[in-house]
């Protein structure tokens, strides 16, 4: 038997695939934002908060961290509707990335945060800041810095695992892979330029966040 | 209508988990076994050869485990391979693991100061030998937490495996789901199923890595 290779179709599907790969952009962008902010507020909960609040981010973490995503997701947009809780497909899936990212960026940030002298809080309070703006002023751009390279790569695995978003019907790139290959038969093909975008994809996104974060955190701080 | 109840619903979930195992230890031995050979590549002496291997990294790196499956499931059978959901799953996992493992132990080969290579040198054994004798059993050691930690990775990563149409655990509870309607109960069994299995594990690869910052 004899498979030749087709690409005839692609010249039709290039609208589909730039549909898809810019809702994929969509939701780590938003994933990006949202589960920073999230981790921020979450590592310093941990560190500062109340006991409970300690305590429960712990199991949050935990949690999220030794199940699947796919898991997460199907419980959110499946499981979660039986107690009245009921999110549109692409609502569910942005929850779900960012769920499952701060889980892992609750981590880093805390590590971050950790890492910044004691002394730098301390020269902050002496200077007559508030509280408030030693964390966001003095604080957080350090630890932000040098976490920067373990967050990028974290949001890079977070973009590849949005591919899974696709079963709960979520029009990105993979889904409209899926209707392609469906439509012309030629799977194969159809989900290896679909790789190729991915792969372009992580490395124009870690060149972004590299060059961004260079320009962002390198000037004003250090 | 077949009635469940909730022992049979855990009863099924407990079964279909064994495929999981089966799965996840599968893919970890043959990732493993793949692995030594790409580390052999991506710390060989030739510059090509080191490219190559960090080229296969990369592209493993860079792009969704999803996406690897759907290539090795429509991608075998053009090779004239008859495949099924058990072969594309397995093969994916274990070249997908081959490569996050034999990354985690570059970083443990590259580690190592160098002058445990010019002493197994002076000792007058040979690139094998060193390897061998001196350089992996310490890389080995230095990387096993971050090697029990990809293992919980790898065991999470199954779950995809559902989508191509192997019956696992997450494929089992969505039939499972589509019988009873309760999806609440079901996915949490399943989560609940997938901690159990994966957290133990992530704790013993925090205490390899307390016990590797005391020494």
């Amino acid at each position: 038997m004899g498979y030749s290779l087709d690409f005839g179709w692609l010249a039709d599907a290039t609208g589909a695939i730039a549909r898809g790969a810019a809702m994929t952009i969509l939701l780590i962008a938003v994933t990006t934002l949202a589960g920073t902010f999230l981790s921020i507020l979450g590592a310093a909960g941990r560190r500062n908060g109340p006991l409970l609040l300690k305590r429960a981010i712990g199991v949050y973490v935990e949690v999220i961290r030794n199940t699947p995503f796919l898991v997460q997701l199907f419980f959110i947009f499946f499981g979660l509707p039986s107690i009245g809780i009921r999110l549109d497909p692409l609502l569910a899936a942005m929850l779900a990335m960012t769920l499952n990212m701060a889980a892992y960026t609750i981590e880093i940030v805390g590590a971050g945060l950790d890492a910044v002298p004691r002394g730098q809080t301390e020269a902050a309070l002496a200077l007559g800041l508030r509280l408030r703006q030693v964390f966001v002023k003095i604080v957080l751009p350090q630890a932000l810095k040098v976490i920067f390279p373990a967050l990028t790569s974290q949001i890079i695995i977070m973009m590849l695992e949005s591919a899974v978003v696709s079963q709960i019907a979520v029009r990105e790139l993979t889904y409209e892979a899926d209707m392609l290959q469906a439509r012309t038969f030629r799977a194969f093909e159809t989900y290896f330029v679909v790789t190729i975008v991915y792969l372009v994809l992580s490395m124009g996104l870690r060149r972004l966040l590299v060059s961004g974060g260079r320009r962002a955190l390198g000037a004003g701080v250090s | 209508m077949i009635e469940f109840t909730f022992w049979d619903i855990v009863r099924n979930l407990l079964l279909a988990a064994r495929w999981t195992v089966l799965l996840s230890l599968a893919a970890f031995v043959g990732g493993g076994v793949v692995g030594m050979v790409v580390l052999f590549v991506r710390i060989a002496k030739n510059k090509w050869a080191r490219r190559l291997a960090s080229g296969y990294i990369a592209l493993f790196q860079g792009t969704p485990l999803l996406m690897q499956l759907f290539l090795m499931f429509f991608g075998l059978p053009m090779l004239g391979l008859r495949i099924e959901p058990w072969t594309a799953a397995a093969l994916g996992l274990t070249f997908f693991a081959s490569a996050y493992l034999a990354e985690i132990w570059r970083g443990g080969v590259d580690a190592l100061p160098r002058g445990q290579w010019d002493a197994g040198a002076s000792l007058g054994l040979h690139y094998l030998q060193e390897l061998r004798l001196i350089i992996l059993p310490q890389a080995f050691s230095i990387t096993r937490a971050p090697t029990v930690g990809f293992l919980v990775q790898l065991i999470k990563s199954t779950a995809l495996t559902s989508i191509i149409g192997f019956e696992e655990l997450v494929r089992t509870s969505n039939a499972i789901n589509n019988a009873t309607f309760e999806p609440f109960t079901v996915y949490g069994l399943v989560a609940l199923i997938f901690f159990l299995m994966c957290f133990p594990l992530t704790q013993y690869a925090r205490s390899l890595e307390r016990r590797a910052t005391t020494n």
